[in-house]
């Protein structure tokens, strides 16, 4: 083998280099993200109200597509009263009806995200609730 | 199984149809189920076209300008940057020559050469900077002629900034943030976003309070030296100042066709 010394010395830091990632963490998974829905708003509001715009399944599943839909709806339609499946209405807005309730972002919407390692440029202008210090 | 061309050119005729069919059947579907989701706020001020009267005559000291202008700020969390080539303006004061050029009234009266004028995008019944567009971020509002703007579209070209002949928009070189006087470690308006670097905005006619029911918000501050109301109604305050005072709109010579207006 021609330069035999140096083609396993590279092999050597190509595989500690691959592996690092999984050596580092132990070959333990992450822990889960867990993110919180109890804040103050929320425990205010009476127990048989704690509902959010539709279902949780369907907030956890589809949020990002109707947060989509909410800001051409607003924006370019003009329409900003949303109906939801048991025809309760909300205006649809980021800033004043998500946050209302959800005035937790770090520990409701980047709990996952960074989890996930999705970075929605939403806070770039969205101006995310202020939190307490805890 | 052996079968003829005839045969074979029917069956492929008939299942395109039906696919067809069928697809365009669950898109009205689908559309009319979205429809009924959502709908304007019942308490919105609506209009066919919006327009603007700025009553000059009742501009008479700095206050009265500057008083338009703080409230625009604060609603929309304007960033206040000192240097003029990154300044980002929505109505702002300026001198009779910038705001029409052109004039050649040799002898125009001095203090209306030297007066300072209230402008602010004209929400032009045919808009240069919507033409040039090419995310359609800036765009008409068919329902009542509003030129709005979408920030999520908007990807900073700046061909609105050179198609605009008013210069009514303005581009973020930088993160406006932290320009935005913060009042108790908040920005003015927490209930509307400010914007980011690389996008262009200008006067949106305030129509997030349009959709509240509110008046904008320069109209409010005005006491009344600001109009606002349908262009296309004929019995609106606006359309009734114009029946009765000589008015006149900037550079009308290049067919955008303002919807601001001004008056003596």
């Amino acid at each position: 083998m021609y330069n035999g010394g140096k083609i396993i010395i590279g092999l050597i830091i190509f595989v500690g280099l691959v592996t690092f990632p999984i050596l580092y963490s132990g070959g333990k998974a992450t822990a889960k993200p867990d993110p919180k829905i109890d804040t103050t708003e929320i425990l205010k509001l009476p127990e048989n109200e704690r509902k959010c715009v539709e279902s949780k399944d369907y907030m956890k599943k589809e949020h990002m597509k109707m947060l989509d839909q909410w800001r051409d709806w607003v924006v370019r339609d003009g329409e900003g009263v949303y109906t939801n499946a048991e025809g309760k209405m909300f205006t649809m807005s980021l800033q004043n009806t998500c946050m209302k309730c959800h005035s937790n972002k770090t520990k409701f919407c980047d709990e996952c995200h960074n989890y996930a390692a999705v970075k929605p440029y939403c806070w770039d202008c969205h101006i995310a609730p202020k939190e307490k210090e805890s | 199984m052996s079968m003829n061309r005839r045969d074979f050119l029917k069956i492929t005729g008939i299942s395109t149809m039906l696919g067809i069919g069928g697809v365009s059947a669950v898109q009205s579907l689908r559309n009319r189920v979205e429809a009924s989701q959502v709908m304007p706020n019942p308490e919105a001020l609506t209009a066919k076209r919006w327009g603007m009267v700025v009553d000059m005559a009742k501009f008479k000291t700095d206050a009265d300008y500057q008083r338009c202008i703080d409230a625009c700020n604060k609603v929309h969390n304007v960033p206040n940057i000192s240097n003029k080539k990154e300044e980002v303006k929505w109505i702002w004061e300026e001198t009779f020559e910038h705001a029409f050029p052109g004039n050649e009234d040799e002898y125009l009266a001095e203090k209306i050469k030297e007066l300072p004028f209230l402008v602010l995008c004209n929400h032009c019944d045919n808009p240069p900077c919507v033409r040039v567009c090419p995310t359609k971020a800036t765009f008409k509002r068919e329902s009542d002629g509003i030129v709005m703007m979408d920030m999520h579209r908007c990807i900073g070209c700046r061909f609105c900034m050179a198609a605009c002949p008013f210069g009514a928009r303005s581009f973020n070189f930088r993160d406006p943030r932290p320009f935005i006087k913060k009042e108790e470690d908040m920005y003015p308006n927490p209930e509307f976003p400010t914007r980011t670097k690389g996008v262009v905005e200008k006067c949106t006619f305030c129509y997030e309070r349009l959709a509240k029911g509110l008046k904008p918000a320069c109209v409010e501050a005005s006491k009344g030296a600001l109009l606002f109301g349908d262009l296309e109604d004929p019995n609106s305050e606006v359309r009734k100042m114009l029946d009765s005072r000589y008015s006149f709109r900037r550079r009308p010579e290049l067919g955008t066709r303002p919807s601001v207006y001004y008056i003596f």
